[in-house]
């Protein structure tokens, strides 16, 4: 399998946070000819371990969260309808006509509805729709959603993964399935090179809903370092500069007080001395991201963030280019085969 | 199943020629003589086993779905556009679309949820600020792959399991697939069966279509909205999945021929068929045309119901297509039987 | 049970001043000859059976939301801020009760515009004349409570601090009944701090005891009343609610599962929960340490966190037999 095929496999399994299982298994078998052992923990994190060629070298945990935002039934109205709320957060405006799976019994399938332009009010019409105003159909009778679906029932976007041009692709999920492409992408390169850290993947839950999965996780492990990948706004026609990085220019090497300073500096470092794309970005406080969990673990983690740049996020035509996932998985790749112990206790002292 | 395939033919106002293709291959293997005209129509001779004798019946349905157009490249890549037909515009963002005759797939891009305030968020989106993303580098870049002018329609895959029919542009392939399941049906006299162009931006090919056929009456084969969803009042609902075909008694363009609408329902009737009317007096349909076209023709409307028309994905119930098929199917017999004093 | 129900509504215990309401509580532990301790945040820690394969923390806070003095002036009016989610636009004429007795009632200035409302707007009212007059009872600091005496008419009861006081007696209750018996499960029953502030309590006292499983008793808002603020489809009267997620947690589906397979093999009636808006002592759970799978059982109240919230009796009823039914199972 390729990095495509790997892609397009885990875009196209459901995994709502919370209900990770489906793509957890997907991406536990992927992983399983690159990686020593496989466990998962209380809460469905995925944990990956591969093991270093020496005993007391440091422990690295790599992570990227496999859950992506979904739906959750709040209501089944009298004609078969469902109501729902979110499983984290969605540009409802995109909702209106999209297609959905729901998780009853077994899956059905829906589209979200919404009322015919010509019904609007006056001013509704330059409104939004609210999701309190959506629903979802299924087509079927009352007495049939009764029998397979609940209040509590998940739905997933139903969304094909698309190959555009020049090696992008645009799905659903791809915050952060991209993330854990790209470590399948390093575990594979360490597969091939010498490596004496010992590696922690761990393809997180729940980070949609307040970045669960990392806190636990990260205190199961208890690693020397951690390094979270995870997607960043790409650039679109009339994005603030600063506020997005473009696609196809590697990946975004984050710096902050989020992010350990020295652990930033290793990234920048390994991608110059193996000539690698990279870019820069700047978070002023904690990031929206794993990272912000897995700092403040424990007796505290030195941690980096490495993102790849996606467009449209939170949408379901999120859109990557394979480029930058590759690159990214490269670059953690030779970051941790060339970790020395004299490294990570340097990063003690500040 | 004629319906999903139909459905996934990219065929928008202008750009009828794949739709027309498909069904034209269908008419030679049923071996039914067919002429197009220069806007594209597509007329079917269905030949009557007994006799040849016309009664001067048309029946139509309309072969192009809402869409939209590229209308500029920016530098960047990103293709803007125009819309075709009355696409409903807040149901495009974050839809895949298929561009050109090529069908390279693009996605209707918007800034990420994150990056807006929240009186951008409260606001609906207008389709001049919306783009599609192909993943072109540039402009140039984008230039090898579409061009402007190319037709954009939405990529959405049809699918039916039992009762359920979902896909995009049912408005109006359901009608199409109608029409050539009756094609396919042996009938005592000849009439034509027009599949036409241009409906979706103003009932443009129905009229030329009649002006040749020149029928003294005429049944236009549609799809309908239904509305019948929690967020309306049932008295909006205009038509409801799984009641039947609706009639049309009247729309802003056509006031259906009492006469047809009596049989409509006679036949309905004698069938034991279910069948509702459309209850919502807006929007257009072939059969205004048509009616006004030459010197006149008496038209009706029968529909399949069918909710988020105008949309990436629309549902009907087979159940009520299939009512479709047969009260027209009767009424086209009884037309020879009973003849019809228009 | 009632009279429980009313004494533990009626007492005092803002978050961070839980005293009152754990001395009531210890009372009834004697009586029960139960094991207990208190950490150091006040949470109490009831234990049950010991050396058992699988060990389930099951919490209800003790704490309900309140007011803090802030300020008080030369004419004795007192200046408040919120312990937790106080609703600003219920307070007008609202009285209060201090720890030491004082009482209180919440006086409003003139607004411009209803939206104006704010808690620099408002202003507490003990009936003292002078500002020394008022410090004679209250000082910066002092605590108070909404002051609301327990009402029942038919099954439905009317109180203050039915959040969470009617978790504490459902958790109460179902010790009463589970103490004679020996339990498959080593069982912590803990009485939380804090909840209301950021569920506070539960952090630490999970992460002291370790379990395998969490089970939080707690209330939960309903969708029955005419135009609801919250579209859920729980309603009052309709048994227990098995929460499946609100904002702070995403119940564990062995937990949720077992409640629901333990309810319809007991025949008790229960809801399904989806909340929008809220959290519970759950939320702080499963996030302790490697993860502690959790879930909540919820008892449907109406007009959460004003004078007078409403629980159905018999809603209570079922909660204790689903309580009671689920520690006799082994998890």
């Amino acid at each position: 399998m390729d990095l495509h095929g790997f892609l397009q496999e885990i875009t196209q399994k459901d995994g709502v946070s919370g209900y990770e299982k489906n793509v957890a298994a997907c991406i536990s078998e992927a992983f399983s000819p690159y990686v020593d052992d496989t466990r998962t923990d209380n809460l469905g994190n995925l944990i990956f371990f591969k093991e270093g060629r020496r005993e007391e070298a440091p422990r690295i945990l790599i992570c990227a969260h496999m859950d992506e935002i979904g739906f959750i039934i709040t209501k089944i109205e009298n004609n078969g309808f469902l109501r729902f709320t979110s499983l984290g957060g969605f540009d409802v405006r995109t909702l209106p006509g999209q297609e959905v799976v729901v998780y009853g019994q077994n899956p059905v399938d829906g589209i979200i509805g919404f009322k015919p332009p010509y019904m609007e009010k006056d001013k509704e019409k330059n409104k939004s729709v609210e999701m309190e105003n959506l629903f979802i159909d299924t087509g079927l009778p009352r007495e049939l959603v009764d029998k397979v679906i609940k209040v509590g029932s998940i739905a997933a976007i139903k969304r094909n993964f698309l190959a555009l041009l020049n090696n992008c692709c645009s799905g659903k999920a791809l915050d952060d399935r991209a993330g854990v492409a790209v470590l399948w992408q390093c575990a594979r390169e360490l597969s091939q090179i010498h490596h004496e850290a010992h590696l922690y993947f761990v393809a997180t839950v729940q980070e949609e809903v307040g970045i669960r999965g990392a806190v636990v996780s990260t205190y199961g492990i208890s690693p020397d370092l951690g390094i979270a990948v995870d997607v960043c706004h790409g650039d679109f026609p009339g994005a603030m500069e600063h506020e997005v990085s473009p696609l196809g220019k590697g990946p975004v090497i984050t710096t902050g007080p989020n992010i350990h300073p020295y652990m930033a500096k290793g990234l920048f470092d390994t991608a110059e001395e193996y000539n690698l794309p990279y870019q820069r970005d700047v978070s002023p406080g904690p990031t929206g991201t794993d990272a912000r969990a897995i700092q403040v673990s424990l007796g505290g983690i030195p941690t980096a963030l490495v993102s790849v740049p996606l467009r449209y996020m939170h949408t379901s035509v999120e859109l990557v280019t394979l480029e930058d996932i590759k690159v990214a998985g490269r670059l953690l790749a030779y970051f941790a085969a060339g970790l020395s112990s004299a490294f990570v206790e340097g990063l003690s002292c500040l | 199943m004629l319906i999903t395939e139909l459905s996934q033919i990219p065929g928008v106002s202008g750009d009828e020629t794949r739709v027309r293709n498909f069904i034209k291959e269908k008419l030679a293997l049923w071996g039914i003589k067919y002429y197009t005209d220069s806007l594209g129509n597509l007329y079917a001779l269905k030949e009557g086993r007994e006799n040849k004798q016309e009664k001067g019946l048309m029946l139509s349905a309309h072969m192009d779905e809402v869409g939209l157009m590229v209308s500029s490249i920016e530098k960047s890549g990103h293709l803007r556009f125009y819309k075709v037909g009355g696409i409903n515009e807040k149901a495009l963002i974050a839809k895949p679309v298929r561009i050109g005759a090529n069908n390279i797939t693009g996605v209707i891009g918007a800034k990420a949820v994150h990056l807006q305030k929240k009186e951008e968020r409260e606001k609906a989106l207008e389709v001049e600020k919306l783009y599609i993303d192909i993943g072109a580098k540039s402009k140039e870049d984008a230039e090898k792959a579409v061009k402007v002018g190319d037709y954009i329609s939405f990529y959405s895959e049809a699918s039916s399991s039992e009762n359920i029919v979902k896909g995009k542009a049912l408005d109006n392939r359901a009608g199409c697939a109608a029409l050539l399941e009756i094609l396919q049906r042996d009938f005592p006299f000849s009439f034509t069966a027009v599949f036409t162009v241009q409906e979706e931006v103003g009932l443009r090919g129905a009229g030329v279509a009649a002006y040749r056929v020149n029928p003294r009456m005429a049944l236009v084969i549609e799809t309908t909205g239904a509305v019948d969803i929690p967020e309306a009042r049932e008295q909006d609902y205009s038509t409801s999945l799984g009641a039947g075909p609706a009639f049309t008694v009247k729309d802003e363009s056509v006031i259906t021929h009492p006469r047809i609408l009596e049989r409509l329902i006679e036949v309905a009737e004698v069938q034991k068929r279910p069948y509702q009317f459309r209850r919502y007096g807006g929007s257009f349909t072939d059969a205004g045309a048509i009616s006004l076209s030459g010197s006149g023709a008496a038209a009706g409307v029968i529909s399949t119901p069918c909710r988020y028309i105008h949309a990436p994905v629309s549902l009907l119930f087979l159940e009520d297509w299939k009512n479709l098929v047969e009260i027209t199917d009767a009424f086209i017999r009884s037309v020879h039987e009973k003849g019809l004093e228009i | 049970m009632n009279e429980l129900i009313k004494k533990l509504c009626e007492s005092f215990g803002p978050a961070g001043r839980e005293d009152k309401v754990r001395s009531l509580i210890v009372e009834e532990l004697e009586k029960l000859n139960a094991q207990f301790f208190i950490d150091t945040l006040g949470n109490l820690i009831v234990t049950k059976g010991n050396q058992a394969d699988k060990k389930i923390l099951v919490a209800a806070h003790m704490d309900e939301i309140g007011l803090m003095v802030t300020f008080i002036d030369e004419n004795g009016f007192l200046r408040f801020t919120n312990i937790g989610g106080v609703f600003k636009n219920i307070l007008l004429g609202t009285k209060v009760l201090f720890e030491n007795g004082t009482v209180g009632v919440i006086g409003q200035e003139k607004l411009k515009e209803p939206k104006e409302l704010d808690f620099d707007k408002l202003y507490l009212d003990i009936g003292a004349r002078t500002r020394k007059e008022a410090q004679a009872k209250v000082k910066i600091g002092d605590t108070a409570v909404f002051l609301a005496p327990l009402s029942q008419e038919g099954r439905r009861v009317m109180a203050k601090s039915l959040d969470n006081r009617i978790g504490c007696a459902v958790v109460l209750e179902a010790l009463k009944r589970l103490s004679p018996l020996s339990l498959p499960n080593e069982v912590y029953f803990v009485f939380t701090v804090q909840e209301e502030v950021g569920l506070r309590g539960a952090k630490p006292v999970s992460y002291r005891l370790k379990p395998d499983y969490g089970l939080a008793v707690d209330v939960t808002r309903v969708g029955d009343t005419p135009e609801p603020e919250f579209k859920t489809s729980v309603s009052l009267g309709k048994g227990p609610a098995v929460k499946i997620k609100d904002s702070s947690v995403i119940c564990h589906p062995r937990v949720t599962g077992l409640m629901i397979e333990v309810a319809e093999k007991n025949n008790i009636p229960y809801q399904l929960e989806v909340l929008e808006k809220g959290g519970t002592d759950a939320g702080a759970i499963h996030l302790t340490r490697e993860g502690i799978p959790s879930g909540v059982l919820s008892v449907p109240c109406r007009y959460i966190h004003t004078p007078a919230e409403m629980v159905d009796l018999d809603d209570v009823e079922n909660s204790v037999s689903l309580l009671v039914e689920l520690l006799k199972n082994s998890w």
